[in-house]
């Protein structure tokens, strides 16, 4: 039976969460279609884990407002739990327990009837490729197994929607790989309406219909991965640094042809251009010109990294190495 | 050198920012000066006798006069009167009363007659620290009342018969009751406390919360598998416990049914209260920090290892509202006495009515969310 609700699968409407004066997540608002991948793309800190846990119910909003499959989480948080999956972002499977063991009881706690739990926690532990690791205690697994068990374990209640906090952070690549393959795979079976989070920008580029970037709790641009790398200016990015950097440098590379726009960090250059090669000869021959010697040089095709940087002003690696701090005060006003 | 003050540095920097560590650390030994203190060879009082007076004459009036003095001013022991002794057994043996002091129908005629009388003290002797205080008061007003002539022309020698209700009680099984509360405690505390903190501060809780369940159905949950590991754990005790102690026919069907009830309602209660202590509760040190504290104060004041009636005031109001109290109560009365099951009902009913309570107010002060 189809128990979706006809408007978004998740609706969420100006919605704010401040701890102390802090806002970790200040004034979001968005839609997520059914059957869609949606990906909250931002740094530690960002309000991303924050919002997702407003979204299923485990903080309540300050203000704002969200709907999930129709739901209030704030005033109905109990219809919105029955159609929720949720993987938090710890991995939180009892170490002691089977694979089996830990499937079976999420099933009794979502109310699987009776009948339905062996057909469907087989069914799933093969989906994720854990069939054969049934009976093993789960202290056993590897951290890519152990992230495919709590995939699993969401799904075990057959939810519409499903939320994967950071489903992939610690893993190796290929362990990542593989849960992305394994959400695909599930996403087109079970036709899944997706939220996650994530930092890593291959992820969201390779699993998300649509992506929000979010820094600072607020959100700073929303489109599909293609649509947002196609928003910024230039096909191409150049970064090119030099020996030394005259006066008015920045604005003699900006009048070179092809260039939209031009950023710098100290002495690496940032070129935006819609034609790489043309520009990469003539960042050579003005270099030449005024006898400064390049000293690196690479052209890359446009990026997430480069659209979150065009958005924050920042590049991701950038904020996640400010993240710490902000993240450890989070979880202290949270206790 | 500077990689000593390194591991100094980091260890006292957090100890210094542990404030429930730093407490419990310090509060502990200062619980168990005081509680220790006051919990072994207080002087015993206020125990309760009943004074069957089967003979009614002269003589006995300035004999329960003297024993009334005793009960109003060193209230060592309080009397209640009895017309009939087999109701006083009755009390006796239900764990009402401590000790009934018979008065025979013939003691005047024999005073009369210059011959000489006795009365008997019948004493519940489980409890050896009350029954030797209970001998040595009644030897002493005895010894007053012969010496001072109370009644003229009569026999100055009346002596006391003491009698002892049950076989001789060794200190162990004295001793036993107590310990199986205590192991009852710590299955909770370990159940209800380490684990459920440390499951807490792992994540699994937050697994928990996504799902439809409600606060009732969790605490719930929680409080019924952390009361039957507590119950395995009394199980073991009373039984393995009871054959040590040499216990006599501790396997009785009967009584071992009533024993089990009482490991039940003991573990339910102790279980209860944990999880009410704990469900604020998110560092995993604090459990184990309040460990040693808690342990002092419930199973001290609770009549395991000494009488209450020895206490000062204020361990008396601990030990009235201490399960503990009534959970050693019951045991003691099902292992040492093998009472009916009515001599334990206030037990039962008090240990029921606080898991009520309990489970109510963890239900309560339980956070749905994180």
């Amino acid at each position: 039976m189809d128990n979706r609700n006809k408007g978004a699968a998740i609706e969420v409407d100006n919605i704010r969460k401040c701890f102390n004066g802090f806002c970790a997540v200040d004034g979001l608002s968005f839609s997520v279609e059914h059957g869609e991948v949606f990906g909250l793309l931002g740094p530690n800190g960002a309000g991303k884990s924050t919002l997702i846990r407003m979204l299923t119910t485990l903080i309540p909003p300050t203000s704002g407002a969200a709907r999930v499959n129709g739901f209030d989480v704030a005033r109905s948080p109990n219809d919105v739990r029955k159609c929720i999956g949720v993987i938090p972002q710890a991995m939180t499977s009892d170490l002691e327990l089977t694979a089996e063991e830990n499937m079976l009881i999420f099933a009794k706690l979502y109310g699987v009837p009776r009948e339905r739990r062996r057909p469907a926690i087989e069914s799933l532990l093969g989906a994720v490729d854990l069939l054969q690791w049934a009976d093993k205690p789960v202290k056993n697994f590897s951290g890519g197994m152990r992230r495919r068990l709590e995939v699993a374990r969401g799904l075990v209640h057959e939810p519409q929607i499903f939320f994967l906090d950071e489903p992939t952070t610690g893993l190796d690549p290929a362990s990542r790989v593989g849960v992305w393959e394994m959400l695909m795979k599930l996403k087109k079976q079970r036709d899944l309406t997706i939220l996650l989070t994530t930092h890593y920008m291959d992820e969201a580029d390779k699993l998300c219909d649509r992506i929000a970037i979010v820094d600072h709790g607020k959100l700073v641009a929303l489109d599909s991965p293609l649509k947002l790398k196609a928003s910024i200016p230039g096909n191409n990015i150049l970064e090119v640094s030099f020996s030394e950097v005259p006066d008015g440098w920045i604005d003699k590379l900006r009048g070179l042809p092809g260039v939209q726009s031009v950023k710098s960090d100290e002495h690496v250059f940032r070129i935006n251009t819609d034609n790489g090669p043309q520009t990469t000869v003539a960042v050579m021959e003005v270099a030449r010109e005024h006898r400064l010697e390049v000293t690196s040089l690479s052209v890359q095709s446009t990026t997430l990294d480069n659209v979150f940087m065009f958005y924050t002003g920042h590049q991701l690696r950038d904020a996640l190495q400010e993240a710490p701090s902000m993240d450890s005060r989070f979880m202290y006003e949270r206790r | 050198m500077h990689r000593i003050l390194a591991i100094i540095d980091r260890d006292l920097r957090k100890f210094m920012r542990s404030p429930t560590l730093m407490f419990a650390s310090m509060l502990f030994p200062l619980v168990q000066l005081v509680v220790l203190g006051y919990a072994f060879g207080g002087k015993i009082r206020e125990l309760k006798v009943g004074i069957v007076d089967q003979d009614r004459g002269m003589p006995t009036v300035k004999l329960r006069e003297m024993f009334e003095a005793v009960g109003a001013n060193a209230r060592t022991f309080e009397t209640s009167d009895y017309t009939d002794l087999q109701q006083a057994m009755a009390d006796l043996r239900n764990g009402r009363i401590s000790a009934v002091l018979n008065i025979p129908p013939n003691f005047s005629r024999q005073a009369l007659a210059k011959a000489v009388p006795e009365i008997a003290l019948i004493e519940d002797n489980t409890d050896n620290f009350a029954a030797g205080a209970l001998q040595g008061i009644f030897a002493d007003l005895i010894a007053t009342y012969n010496a001072r002539g109370s009644v003229p022309r009569l026999s100055p020698t009346v002596t006391v018969s003491v009698v002892e209700v049950y076989p001789y009680v060794p200190y162990i099984q004295y001793l036993l009751p107590g310990t199986i509360v205590l192991a009852i405690f710590i299955s909770a505390m370990i159940g209800g406390g380490i684990i459920f903190i440390d499951d807490k501060a792992r994540g699994l809780h937050e697994g928990y919360l996504v799902t439809p369940i409600t606060k009732l159905e969790l605490i719930l949950g929680f409080t019924l598998s952390g009361a039957a590991k507590a119950f395995m754990s009394g199980l073991v005790l009373t039984t393995m416990g009871s054959i040590i102690a040499g216990i006599a026919h501790p396997l009785e069907p009967i009584r071992l049914l009533k024993l089990l009830l009482v490991i039940v309602t003991t573990a339910l209660a102790l279980i209860s209260m944990m999880f009410m202590l704990m469900v604020r509760v998110s560092d995993p040190l604090v459990p184990r920090a309040i460990f040693g504290v808690l342990n002092t104060l419930l199973f001290f004041p609770s009549g395991a290892v000494y009488p209450i009636n020895g206490f000062p005031l204020w361990m008396k109001v601990i030990s009235t509202i201490d399960p503990f109290t009534y959970a050693v109560h019951a045991f003691k009365s099902l292992l040492l006495k093998n009472t009916p099951l009515m001599a334990i009902s206030g037990d039962l009913l008090y240990l029921s009515i606080f898991t009520t309570i309990m489970i109510f107010l963890a239900t309560k002060l339980f956070r749905r969310t994180l």
